[in-house]
């Protein structure tokens, strides 16, 4: 209660500030989760064969990380420090339960087709990682920017990593055939190694090398 | 208030887990009536689609009701009265020993002409896999089938789900040419030759353990019926 009374005193910061929106866009680029802090490989290892699945399963991140980021930053002056850990996991989970519930009762075909990766968000390091790296330490508003904008900068990723794994792996995308008849006539074949977990090893590597040739500050970075 | 002392540490702790423990369990509580009306529609909308083209969500109750006949049998082939198919969970009835077992199964009637959908039950490579076939007035040939998984990986196993997998169960016949009970073989990868036996259908490549959960699913799942079928012959 006592921020709200000072607040007029200070000269009160827009919403989405300069600051803010680096916030948002930074963990996109200069800063993904996956690329450049590296967290988060395993889920994009898995859920990666198809786009549909990665594109859900990227929401979900996105939800989950931001409301975990807030309640944590909300919360982070009342937390012991010594179970602090635990009680971020607890949040986690709650959250990933919330989204798993409601995904059964009103979505249930997407509930299916994720099956246990839902779940599998409460490992996932992103989330974790940016409670202990920034909820911690900011205020809810900034966190809970960062939480969305770290959900997204690993839900890219995935997308992309997926729509090169469907096409190539498949010859399709969203589950409809893109790469046309005449091509498999002709000797196509699609590539079998893509449907493979290494397959999306190779691609973040390729992601990982285009993006710091293009910026060659980030190189040692990680 | 010093947030480091031991006090206040267990204090939070309980407190948290009390607040966490609640509020979930009321959240899965409030929900579960949708779970399970959102469930029931899904096992009735799979029985369907073993039989005709998957029907739209909203008129499967209908459909449903006016074209399935629910029966209860036993492996010996005995009809159980008094037990309803949505009460039964083929996972445990597995369980059981064989005397005690008892298996629903689904009665489709279309101009005349029966159809007989068993429900299957079975591990893939990960975690349950389940599914419905359905076989033609002869009891011999599959008419349609359709699988279901829990855990199996995308683009892999998940296979199991898609129409090119579940397609081409159609005609294919549970018998040998000796009239042997020998039910369907799944084979290893993508591409075989499929036009030298009735009794096999094609794989998927990098699925080989869920196909083979498909093949035992399917010979387990029949052979609880096959008593009842004879005995009405």
């Amino acid at each position: 209660m006592s921020e709200v009374a000072e607040a007029p005193a200070k000269v009160r910061e827009p919403l989405l500030s300069k600051k803010n929106r680096k916030l948002l866009s930074d963990p996109m680029d200069e800063n993904n989760p996956i690329t450049i802090q590296v967290l988060g490989i395993c889920s994009a290892l898995a859920v990666t064969t198809q786009l549909k699945p990665a594109f859900v399963l990227s929401v979900c991140v996105v939800f989950v990380c931001a409301f975990a980021n807030l309640t944590i930053s909300i919360l982070r002056k009342g937390i012991p420090p010594r179970i602090r850990m635990i009680v971020q996991l607890v949040v986690i989970a709650s959250l990933v339960i919330l989204v798993d519930q409601f995904l059964r009762a009103f979505a249930y075909e997407i509930s299916r087709e994720l099956s246990v990766f839902i779940g599998l968000i409460i490992t996932n390091c992103i989330v974790m990682g940016r409670l202990e790296a920034f909820a911690m330490a900011n205020k809810p508003w900034p966190a809970f920017l960062d939480g969305i904008g770290n959900g997204l900068g690993y839900g890219a990723i995935l997308i992309i990593v997926a729509a090169l794994r469907e096409l190539f792996g498949a010859g399709n995308l969203l589950g409809y055939p893109i790469i046309p008849q005449f091509m498999y006539d002709m000797g196509y074949m699609n590539n079998g190694v893509m449907v493979t977990p290494a397959a999306a090893m190779f691609v973040i590597g390729l992601i990982i090398w285009w993006q710091r040739s293009r910026k060659p500050e980030l190189v040692d970075i990680s | 208030m010093d947030i480091n002392t031991n006090g206040y540490t267990f204090l939070y702790a309980t407190i948290m887990t009390l607040i966490v423990a609640v509020s979930l369990a009321a959240v899965a509580t409030g929900l579960k009536p949708m779970q399970l009306k959102q469930e029931e529609l899904q096992m009735k909308q799979s029985i369907l689609a073993s039989v005709m083209p998957k029907p739209d969500k909203a008129k499967v109750e209908d459909l449903y009701d006016q074209s399935i006949k629910e029966l209860i049998i036993s492996p010996s082939g005995k009809v159980i009265e008094g037990v309803l198919a949505k009460d039964i969970e083929l996972r445990k009835e597995y369980k059981k020993s064989e005397s005690d077992q008892q298996l629903p199964l689904y009665i489709y009637e279309k101009d005349g002409k029966k159809n007989y959908i068993i429900p299957l039950y079975g591990a893939g490579l990960w975690d349950a896999i389940s599914g419905y076939v359905a076989l033609d007035e002869s009891k011999k040939t599959v008419a349609g089938a359709v699988f279901d998984h829990v855990g199996e990986t995308p683009g892999l196993g998940a296979e199991i789900t898609k129409p090119w997998f579940q397609d081409q169960f159609k005609g294919r016949s549970l018998y040998d040419a000796s009239g042997k009970f020998v039910s369907i073989d799944v084979l290893k990868g993508k591409g075989n030759d499929l036009s030298k036996s009735n009794v096999i259908v094609d794989g998927m490549s990098g699925a080989t353990i869920t196909g083979d959960g498909v093949e035992d699913m399917i010979r387990k799942g029949v052979k609880s019926y096959l008593a009842y079928f004879g005995k009405k012959n």
